[in-house]
């Protein structure tokens, strides 16, 4: 979680919100934030750190690990018209890269202003594509990888 | 959103049906509205829960996805507090 709240600055210019969540109480969280958190990131985890207690909101998400009785390492980008635009699920020993995170918001908002869409590894000012009957066996002539 | 007082540690709620979709409403009984065959998949309607939370500067609150509808929204699950990565 450390890893998010270090780029929380660009989820904030991107207008994201972030939440956390994982089966330990709110009482853990504080005492973790309190503890851990603020010594690895300068003012800690500044966003809510949620407490799913029981799995059911880990169940609904496909993480909930019943054995382990823990939520695996799971991340969803939602838009604002409260859609699931995109997740990835990890098994727990291996951490996330929050900036493959970044750069999926910039082109999912870019496709959404825009109603173009971006290649593999896209970053803004990348080529995008506008689909269309004219481009269709014509994508090598604008983008190769 | 008043600071959450007591001393107990809550069950998250959820899935919580969207309003719409939800039969006739009922008093006081949260379970009525909870489908447990509801999984997040990409394109399709986020699901809704409420949780409490601890926020830094704040303290301990109450939170529901749907308080976030209209803004984008990243939710990060991980599998505890304390683990090493």
């Amino acid at each position: 979680m450390a890893a998010v709240a270090a780029l929380y600055k660009d989820f904030q210019a991107l207008g994201v919100e972030v939440l956390s969540a994982s089966t330990d109480s709110r009482f853990v969280h504080k005492i973790w934030q309190q503890q851990e958190l603020s010594k690895m990131v300068e003012g800690g985890v500044p966003f809510p750190m949620l407490s799913d207690a029981g799995g059911k909101i880990g169940s609904a998400y496909g993480v909930y690990d019943e054995a382990a009785g823990v939520d695996i390492r799971g991340r969803f980008l939602i838009d604002p018209d409260f859609q699931i635009r995109a997740m990835e699920i990890l098994t727990p020993e291996v951490g996330r890269n929050p900036k493959e995170l970044v750069r999926q918001i910039k082109a999912f908002q870019h496709v959404r202003t825009t109603g173009e869409v971006t290649p593999s590894g896209w970053e803004p000012g990348d080529v995008t594509l506008t689909p269309g009957p004219s481009l269709v066996g014509k994508v090598w002539e604008v983008w190769k990888p | 959103m008043p600071e959450l007082t007591d001393g107990c540690v809550q069950p998250a709620r959820g899935p919580i049906a969207p309003a719409s979709e939800s039969a006739a409403p009922v008093s006081g009984t949260a379970p009525s509205q909870e489908d447990h065959k509801m999984l997040a998949r990409v394109g399709a309607e986020a699901i809704d829960f409420e949780a409490t939370a601890y926020v830094e500067g704040v303290g301990f609150k109450s939170v529901r996805l749907s308080d976030y509808k209209g803004q984008w929204i990243v939710l990060c699950f991980y599998p505890g507090d304390f683990t090493f990565v």
